[in-house]
């Protein structure tokens, strides 16, 4: 018995090694390079040094752009949570047909490319665009509003973009929780609102930690829908490594913000695990 | 919760409950079919049937998580037709408990008042009384997944009960749980509904559960009704071939009706012999073919007389099976009967090929129905 189970892990194992030597040759090495080179002083090489990281905590403008960044992906994530939950809910709740309809719409997004769901945002924000004309042809405004080049048009284009990451681990969730217990709760005498209170929002608890951490990584990072729609006022942390190491040949102080940014966000995803073992713990006790 | 003894007659204080020729259509099947229940305040009333006749469904009505495609529901003499789940004043105990997981005991107990928007400190004394009467008053403290099974039964049996409701459902109650604990829980739950007077619907598809716990016991088919009586009545007469097939064993025999009257009626076997039988069933006229229903019981096993009218056959097998002696009977028209004697009376096992005689212990034990 013991030599069968072996057997099978040496197997196993064997089978992981293509994997395993991609994740070295394309994950680790990369990252080993770009720590090194983090410690250059000197874009052209040399000497070995804390300059850049201390550069980049001594500048308020570039913890200001991290802290931006890490407070967009809040914005992001909370306003994809309170679109997402209602649309996992639904999904829930409804007769076959319209379940499959509405994991349709909700998995449309990924069926897209992100440069084509961006460009439609940026057609939806613009001075011209649908939002803009439908207002002054209602007669709420004169001179178009704002939209594009926001920060609040960056949010929504992210909610929207990111929205299959919240929605699909919710809905998970959701359909593991015994329709029993709603019942069970609106036999002793609850309203849907309190049942939805009191059962199913915390026994969902476990898919909205996971949908708001698959969120925010994602939303933190998205390059293409923060440089299009954000334009050039708005400088969020993947545009800046960019630029530093593309448009300035910055490449070691480019290196230290990647690995300032890459902590901060293992950070925020460790303390959404932790949140995740809680919740999981408090469904299932 | 008033004293009132265990095995006393159902008491008074309990809901009446009407269902009023209810009907459940799925698409073009009929789930539950013109099924009408006058069950008394207090009673407690098991609805006995094989997977699929609508048990579930008609419990489901009666605590509104479904409307009824026809008929009326009526708790205390009103319709509760148009009342959703939460002001129906009903307690289910689901198959799987449906304990919330989330919460403590002592939590999911006071769940229904704080619906109700009892204050904490009520809360958590009547929870506690209840815990008590469940015999779990130390255990609140805990989650439902720290319990055994049987606990798990109590405290959703006490959440149900803690708001006080009119009528109480119990789905399966005792399905997921161990034959021993079974045992237990049926008294435990049998003890508690006499206690708290609450009229109660049991739905099973165990006969033993049925005829051991119910005042009346309601035997559904497909949807319809077959029988509502009291245990002893749903065995000794039953309604319909189905009834007596489904609860307890029976012999089945072919046969000719020769005459009849109110009481007692008497049957050609095709196996031979004549025998005496109950009133049959429905409007049978002399001469018609039966089928008649003879149990295990109503049979003894005797050697071969000299009399031509009687039931003949070859042993086949005898089973000693504790307290009784199963012998299986090969008889005329090559029908099994299976007869079960007490072992006091037959202490010797018949030699298979043995041939003998059958004969009723008593006349009029048999039930007779026209042949399907
Ligand atoms: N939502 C539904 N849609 C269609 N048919 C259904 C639905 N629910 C139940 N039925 C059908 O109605 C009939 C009765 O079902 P029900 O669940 O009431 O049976 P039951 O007596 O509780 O059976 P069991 O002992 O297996 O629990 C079955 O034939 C079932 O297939
Ligand atoms: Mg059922």
């Amino acid at each position: 018995m013991a030599a069968t189970l072996r057997d099978v892990t040496t197997y196993d194992l064997k089978l992981a090694a293509p994997l395993a030597a991609g994740f070295v040759l394309f994950f680790v090495t990369p990252l080993v390079i770009l720590l090194a080179l983090s410690f250059q002083t000197d874009p052209q090489g040399g000497h070995y040094g804390l300059t850049q990281y201390v550069n980049f905590l001594g500048d308020s403008f570039s913890l200001g752009v991290l802290g931006s960044t890490l407070w967009l992906g809040v914005k992001v994530t909370v306003l994809t949570l309170l679109l997402g939950y209602p649309v996992a809910w639904l999904h829930q709740r409804s007769p076959g047909w319209a379940r499959g309809l509405i994991m349709l719409l909700v998995l449309l997004p990924l069926l897209t490319s992100v440069v084509v769901r961006t460009f439609a945002w940026v057609v939806i924000l613009g001075r011209q665009g649908i939002v803009n004309a439908t207002l002054s042809w209602i007669g709420l405004i004169d001179t178009p509003l704002k939209l594009l080049y926001t920060e609040g048009g960056v949010v929504v284009a992210l909610a929207q973009v990111q929205m299959p990451l919240m929605v699909l681990p919710i809905i998970t969730a959701l359909s593991r929780i015994d329709p029993n217990f709603a019942d069970a709760s609106s036999v002793l005498g609850a309203g849907h609102w309190r049942t939805f209170r009191k059962v199913i929002l915390p026994l969902s608890l476990p898919g909205i930690v996971a949908g708001c951490l698959l969120t925010y990584a994602a939303a933190i990072t998205a390059f293409i829908t923060q440089s299009l729609i954000g334009g050039g006022q708005m400088l969020f942390m993947p545009m800046y490594i960019y630029q530093q190491a593309s448009t300035l040949q910055n490449w070691p102080f480019a290196a230290a913000i990647s690995i300032v940014f890459l902590v901060s966000v293992l950070v925020v995803v460790s303390i959404f695990n932790a949140l995740g073992r809680l919740s999981r713990g408090y469904a299932n006790a | 919760m008033v004293s009132a003894s265990p095995n006393g007659p159902a008491s008074p204080r309990g809901q009446t409950l009407l269902l009023d020729g209810i009907t459940q259509r799925y698409g073009t099947s009929l789930a539950v079919n013109e099924v009408t229940l006058d069950i008394r305040g207090g009673e407690l009333v098991a609805l006995l049937g094989p997977s699929g006749c609508g048990k579930t469904t008609l419990l489901r009505i009666i605590a509104g998580f479904l409307a009824q495609t026809k008929g009326h529901v009526m708790v205390g003499g009103k319709s509760v037709d148009g009342l959703p789940p939460n002001r129906r004043s009903v307690g289910i105990v689901f198959q799987n408990y449906a304990l919330f997981p989330h919460m403590t005991v002592a939590e999911n107990v006071a769940y229904g008042l704080d619906a109700r928007g009892v204050d904490r400190a009520t809360q958590r004394s009547e929870a506690q009384r209840m815990l008590d009467l469940v015999k779990l008053g130390h255990l609140g403290d805990r989650t439902p997944r720290q319990l055994s099974g049987g606990q798990q039964q109590r405290v959703a049996l006490a959440r149900a009960l803690a708001v006080n409701p009119s009528i109480l459902l119990l789905d399966e109650p005792f399905a997921a749980l161990d034959k021993n604990l079974r045992l237990d829980m049926q008294i435990e739950v049998k003890r508690i509904q006499r206690l708290s007077g609450i009229t109660t619907i049991l739905v099973t598809h165990d006969q033993e559960e049925a005829l051991s716990m119910a005042d009346r016991v309601a035997v559904l088919s497909q949807g319809r009704l077959e029988q509502f009586s009291p245990p002893t009545e749903i065995y000794d007469a039953p309604d319909s071939l189905f009834v007596n097939t489904f609860v307890g064993s029976a012999n089945l025999l072919g046969g000719v009706l020769v005459d009849s009257d109110r009481s007692a009626g008497r049957v050609r076997l095709d196996a031979g012999g004549l025998i005496e039988t109950r009133a049959p069933k429905g409007d049978l006229q002399p001469g018609s073919r039966v089928t008649v229903c003879l149990r295990p019981e109503h049979l003894s096993v005797d050697p071969v007389g000299d009399d031509a009218e009687t039931l003949n056959g070859v042993v086949e097998m005898g089973l000693p099976l504790g307290a009784t002696v199963v012998h299986e009977i090969r008889v005329g028209d090559g029908t099994a009967v299976k007869v079960s004697e007490p072992r006091i009376q037959r202490t010797d096992l018949l030699a298979p090929g043995t041939p003998v005689r059958l004969a009723p212990v008593a006349p009029r034990l048999a039930s007779v129905f026209a042949a399907a």
